[in-house]
């Protein structure tokens, strides 16, 4: 199966990338882009057929390795 | 006493700290290769600067996982002194042997200048010999040296009085003009609870001779060779 994992810094961190990218837009013209936050996205092969195994192993590998949870959060998603 | 530097793939401020260790301390030095499973008899460990293992994923995010690092972990835990320096500092953090994480520089440009720092600790093996108060002229050299901790664990650091370095002006005032990176708190060094283990951005082992501009970093080497002897004379007397 197929897990996406994506890790982006907690709503309470500062983004500075995020908002130069922000920045840009709106110098741009695109106002109505309020707000960027950069993150990052993986794509883990799981060697498994079952949904709530992937998702149960997606998780445990984005909170030990792939997203520091001092100042990330992520999201798992399974198919 | 015996320094044992351990060496990441990517590892480049290694042979500095040995430099500064063996000629200009004239002690022991050894280096430890990531892969290694013991700290030859090392009495301080230094996690040198650089860019272990690439710094992919995030800073020091990789080198957590290299086989030093157990014995490293240990060493800490018995109370052998350990310093971080810089991408060193960064590794501490992500093998959570300190607390807290590093963002990209507010500026999100690498800064590579000479900073000032203002002791704020001197209850540490690699400030004692320093004076609380004492301003410091240092260089750093990273991109990566925004410190962050939740407002919790912040106020837990001040309250335990783990902050050990702070970035000021040249007279010691805090002023966000002379913080190179946006650290919270104006954040330069910090230690663990127990207050062996020390993560500094500056790099101490860049300003131990005239020749390369300045000797404040010799404060640094100068208080763990002194805390060595100190821990030698009271185990003979």
């Amino acid at each position: 199966m197929k897990a996406r994992v994506f890790v982006t810094l907690k709503p309470s961190v500062f983004d500075p990338q995020g908002q130069t990218i922000a920045d840009a837009l709106h110098s741009l013209g695109y106002g109505t882009v309020a707000d960027v936050r950069q993150g990052k996205y993986f794509e883990l092969d799981l060697a498994t057929t079952e949904t709530a195994h992937a998702k149960q192993l997606a998780a445990e590998v984005a909170d030990k390795v792939l997203a520091n949870p001092v100042i990330e959060s992520f999201r798992v998603e399974v198919d | 006493m015996r320094f044992g530097i351990v060496v990441f793939p990517g590892s480049n401020c290694d042979e500095d700290a040995f430099h500064a260790a063996k000629e200009v301390f004239r002690q022991d030095a050894e280096y430890l290769w990531h892969k290694d499973t013991d700290l030859r008899g090392a009495d301080v460990v230094i996690l040198p600067g650089g860019f272990a293992h690439g710094d992919y994923l995030r800073t020091g995010a990789m080198a957590r996982f290299s086989p030093v690092m157990g014995p490293v972990r240990a060493f800490a835990e018995r109370g052998g002194p350990v310093l971080g320096i810089c991408n060193g500092f960064q590794i501490l953090l992500e093998a959570g042997m300190l607390p807290g994480a590093m963002l990209r520089n507010r500026s999100l440009k690498y800064r590579c200048e000479h900073v000032h720092l203002r002791v704020e600790q001197t209850e540490t093996p690699f400030t004692m010999a320093a004076r609380a108060g004492e301003v410091l002229r240092i260089p750093i050299g990273h991109g990566e040296g925004n410190y962050y901790a939740p407002p919790d664990l912040l106020a837990s650091l001040e309250k335990n009085r783990q902050v050990v370095l702070r970035y000021t002006d040249p007279a010691g005032r805090l002023d966000d003009a002379w913080n190179p990176n946006g650290s919270l708190n104006a954040i330069a060094a910090i230690c663990n609870e127990t207050r062996n283990v020390v993560g500094m951005m500056p790099h101490p082992e860049r300003a131990c001779e005239l020749l390369v501009g300045g000797v404040d970093g010799r404060r640094i080497f100068e208080s763990i060779v002194g805390a060595m002897q100190t821990v030698a004379t009271g185990a003979r007397s």
